[in-house]
């Protein structure tokens, strides 16, 4: 098998599988009887041809930046985190807290607390699941997964029964003070002058994943943390021989994913929505594992890859609104960009080395 | 080409080459390459790894198209495209890692891929028809219906064979078939190649053991650097002279080392037992001292409690296993249970293990990235130095001429010798007081084997004390002061290497007690004796 130069294999066998996957979205919208040229029109000014597209594009990436980072971290350790979901809807319940637990002065100082509370509510949740794993030996895949039913159970009681305000017919919090209200990217632009993006919910947890992503490259890449990550995700062998303990780095690594995916309540729940909504996460937890599939597990990628899927998902509610094409056909072609880019990609590589091998 | 086969000169080549060339990007794996296999015959091809010869095979058997050039087989052009036009060519391969099922019996591995019709029953019947008439013929005994994991290693081969044997073919490939055997079972397989040679099959044979392409071939050929150097009569050859062809210079095949001069006892082992955790009891109570510059060498067939022992020292014996005994390191107590290997190299030990490709590296690592594992935290700081790894790295790669000089390289694109320097130049330059080395040399290169023996000496003259295991008798027996022997978790007994024979310790590796005196009651109870004496 014929190796692929960087370049191919990071942007070539990328973009052949997404022009793939569009080519046979292509054929489905045509087949219902619909222009695929003018739907991706729709969606293309709808997600990028103006500032408005542009903040709700930017505010689904942050989600799925932060649980691209979550999924990417734990595949490092060897791990399939499936559980982001779960994780960062318990993120959401952590922020909820701290936002409701006292009458915050201002933003800044909840911020820093919020990203705790959801931090550290993510990596609990990570943290049996991956204590299971260690110690029993039980599949995190199969834990992770049950741990997504029961974060929706738990929210669903805890929203019903204990954050509900009294009268309210809503399973939601309460909202939250004025005070903790995030900055808008709309205001951060106005304050230098320039106009951009109004009423979307884009908000400055988009810096704070950009940020994200910087610490976790550090992490994987610079720290002697991120070395045993990756030693015991490529050889777990290799690590014990190495004195790296197998149950410290799973426990580890899935606390870090954990915190990173419980992280995105913090553009969802405190940016966006001010209180606690039922299924907050909205998916998010899911199409994380295709942006980190996509992305590579390097930051740079999911950033990119996260971009696109922002713009799947603001070009499909537009796609909704203005053609008659159904929003389930959204997620098909949602559907055909994961199994193209991420389960089918040795159909692109393969050909692809066989082209690079024939020179 | 005057070259002997059983069959008269006239009967076209089963194998010709001719011209055959195949590029891996850069890299040069076969240039020009032509050969002549005469049917009837036993061929060896030798070569260091990295030399070409596997990807030689590869192309014979189909895996890859060559660049240029033509194989004929049988005088004809056999259009050989992909592994099945191989097969159906007459062409059998067995591959140094076996392709068997585990969980299949031996006749459902052998009809793999070949079951003729839907229904299976019929072809079982068949085939297992077939396997006694081929087991009958060429000593290929196998019970057709056991279970291939049941099996050993050497019989594991046979079914190999014979799944070759049942396609047809006429010209068997062996790769290194005698790495995972024992000297009997390497034994057996020569006499059932040597079966298939007057039934007038052709085996090609490679190998980098001189000794056995001495004893078995007819032929020889060496490789170098992607190149066919030379094919000669095995016996108008000799070992020095295939070695010299090999390397492209004088090799040295024998360890020129200087008397030892032990020092103080740096490792002392007592009664130390392990029970695994099938209740398995690994190591029956081994007393071992390992004094400052001596190496002690281990024998024995691999199995025996030799990697149990050496996981235990290197602090990752395998997990649920109990282990007791006490054993002391430099004077200080060494704990044994538990599991450590960092605090274990900390306090001097190094390590260089028997499987490099699953322990001793991370084989989707950088070189560079490698040079550091188990010690990656001893720089201290939050953050990795990058820059100073790879210089550091660049340098050892120099000292212990690891080629290609290329620190961002994986390790898994190094060849088999190249990987085990990485991993000899970690351990060797973290000027360690007690080296453990496993298997220092499997699959490694002559080159490669006379540089790692030297450093190994090197080694032990600064002071160190090394404890060396190897199933490689002439190694144990080059490199080692004294040598002890190991069967069935029991030291069966110590002896100078000056004053033992390879006959002798093949009796003790077989199990047979010294003058008869059960082997517990033969051991002292202290480890702190004099190593001087012979038996012990």
């Amino acid at each position: 098998m014929t190796r692929l130069p960087r370049w191919a294999d990071l942007v070539l066998v990328p973009l052949i599988s997404l022009a793939l996957a569009f080519a046979i979205s292509a054929l489905v919208i045509l087949s219902i009887g619909q222009n695929p040229v003018e739907a991706l029109k729709v969606m293309v000014t709808g997600a990028l041809g103006s500032s408005y597209g542009w903040g709700y594009t930017l505010y689904y990436a942050t989600n799925f930046i932060f649980t691209g980072l979550a999924v990417a971290v734990a595949a490092h350790a060897g791990l399939f985190n499936i559980g982001a979901e779960g994780q960062a809807s318990l993120g959401g319940l952590g922020v909820a807290l701290v936002a409701l637990a006292l009458p915050w002065p201002h933003w800044g100082v909840a911020l820093p607390v919020a990203m705790v509370g959801a931090a550290l509510f993510g990596a609990m949740w990570a943290f049996i699941p991956a204590i299971l794993q260690a110690k029993r030996g039980s599949h995190i895949v199969i834990t992770t997964i049950m741990f997504n039913f029961l974060a929706a159970a738990l929210l669903n009681w805890l929203l019903v029964n204990v954050l509900r305000p009294p009268g309210s017919m809503d399973p939601a919090s309460a909202r939250f003070p004025e005070s903790t209200q995030l900055p808008r990217l709309t205001d951060m632009a106005a304050a230098v002058g320039i106009e951009w993006g109004k009423s979307t919910p884009a908000n400055i947890s988009f810096l704070i994943a950009l940020a994200a992503c910087v610490l976790v490259w550090l992490l994987i890449w610079r720290t002697p943390l991120g070395y045993e990550i990756r030693a015991f995700g490529r050889s777990e062998r290799a690590a014990l021989y190495a004195g790296i303990r197998p149950a410290r780095i799973i426990v580890i690594a899935m606390m870090i994913s954990g915190g990173l995916a419980g992280l995105m309540a913090i553009n969802n729940v405190m940016g966006e929505a001010g209180r606690l909504l039922l299924n907050s996460a909205e998916g998010a937890g899911f199409i994380g594992i295709a942006v980190a599939l996509m992305g590579r597990n390097h930051p740079v990628g999911i950033v990119l890859a996260a971009l696109l899927f922002g713009f799947l998902y603001q070009g499909g509610a537009e796609l909704a609104l203005w053609t008659s094409i159904p929003r389930e056909l959204i997620v098909v072609i949602q559907a055909l960009v994961i199994l193209f880019t991420g389960a089918l990609d040795n159909m692109v590589r393969m050909p692809l080395g066989r082209l690079f091998g024939a020179r | 080409m005057a070259l002997p086969g059983t069959r008269g000169d006239a009967a076209p080549p089963a194998i010709e080459l001719r011209g055959i060339s195949k590029a891996f990007g850069p890299v040069q794996a076969n240039r020009d390459i032509s050969l002549v296999v005469p049917p009837g015959t036993i061929h060896g091809i030798v070569g260091e790894n990295g030399a070409g010869k596997s990807t030689l095979m590869s192309i014979l058997y189909g895996f890859y198209r060559p660049d240029a050039g033509q194989i004929l087989v049988g005088g004809r052009d056999a259009g050989i495209t992909d592994s099945q036009s191989a097969i159906r060519a007459g062409i059998g391969m067995v591959f140094q890692h076996f392709k068997l099922v585990p969980n299949f019996t031996v006749v459902e591995n052998v009809i793999l891929g070949a079951e003729d019709g839907a229904l299976l029953a019929p072809s079982v019947s068949r085939a297992r028809k077939e396997l006694r008439r081929l087991a009958a013929e060429y000593q290929l005994e196998v019970n057709p219906d056991a279970v291939v994991e049941t099996l050993s290693v050497g019989h594991q081969q046979r079914v190999e064979i014979l799944k070759a044997l049942y396609r047809q073919a006429d010209i068997l490939i062996l790769d290194e078939p005698t790495g995972v055997l024992t000297p009997a079972e390497a034994d057996h397989l020569f006499r059932i190649l040597k079966g298939l040679r007057e039934r007038g099959k052709t085996v090609i044979l490679i190998t980098h053991k001189l000794r056995e392409i001495m004893e078995i071939t007819d032929n020889v050929s060496v490789m170098r650097r992607g190149e066919m150097v030379a094919t000669v009569p095995t016996r108008e050859t000799s070992p020095e002279a295939l070695a010299e062809l090999m390397v492209g210079r004088k090799v040295l095949l024998r360890v020129d080392k200087a008397q030892a001069a032990p020092g103080a006892p740096v490792l002392e082992l007592a009664g130390v037992r392990m029970v695994d955790r099938a209740g398995v009891e690994r190591l029956r109570g081994i007393d071992l001292a390992v004094r400052g510059g001596e190496i002690l060498g281990i024998a024995g067939v691999s199995g025996n409690g030799q990697t149990q022992l050496l996981d235990i020292l290197g602090g990752y014996p395998e997990a649920g296993a109990q282990v007791s005994g006490t054993a002391r390191l430099a004077g200080r107590p060494l704990p044994l249970d538990g599991t450590d290997a960092r605090a274990r190299r900390q306090a001097g030990v190094g390590n260089i293990p028997e499987d490099r490709q699953a322990e001793g590296l991370v084989m989707d690592f950088s070189a560079w990235e490698n040079t550091v594992l188990g010690r990656h935290r001893d720089a201290g700081g939050a953050l990795m130095d990058h820059d100073a790894i790879r210089r550091e790295a660049a340098a050892k790669m120099e000292r212990f001429d690891v080629r290609p000089r290329d620190p961002e390289l994986a390790a898994k694109n190094f060849s088999g010798g190249n990987q085990q320097k990485i991993v000899v130049a970690r351990e060797i330059e973290s000027r360690p007081v007690l080296l453990l080395v496993g298997q220092p040399t499997r699959g490694v290169d002559i080159g490669a084997i006379e540089f790692i023996h030297r450093r190994l000496i090197e080694l032990r003259d600064a002071g160190a004390a090394i404890l060396l295991v190897s199933v490689e008798l002439d190694e144990i027996m080059a490199l080692s002061d004294r040598i002890a022997v190991m069967f069935d978790g029991r030291i069966m007994g110590e002896r100078l290497s000056g004053e033992t024979s390879a006959a002798e310790l093949g009796l003790l590796m077989a199990g047979a007690s010294p003058s008869g005196i059960p082997p517990e009651q033969g051991q002292p109870d202290t480890p702190d004796h004099e190593p001087s004496k012979g038996v012990i």
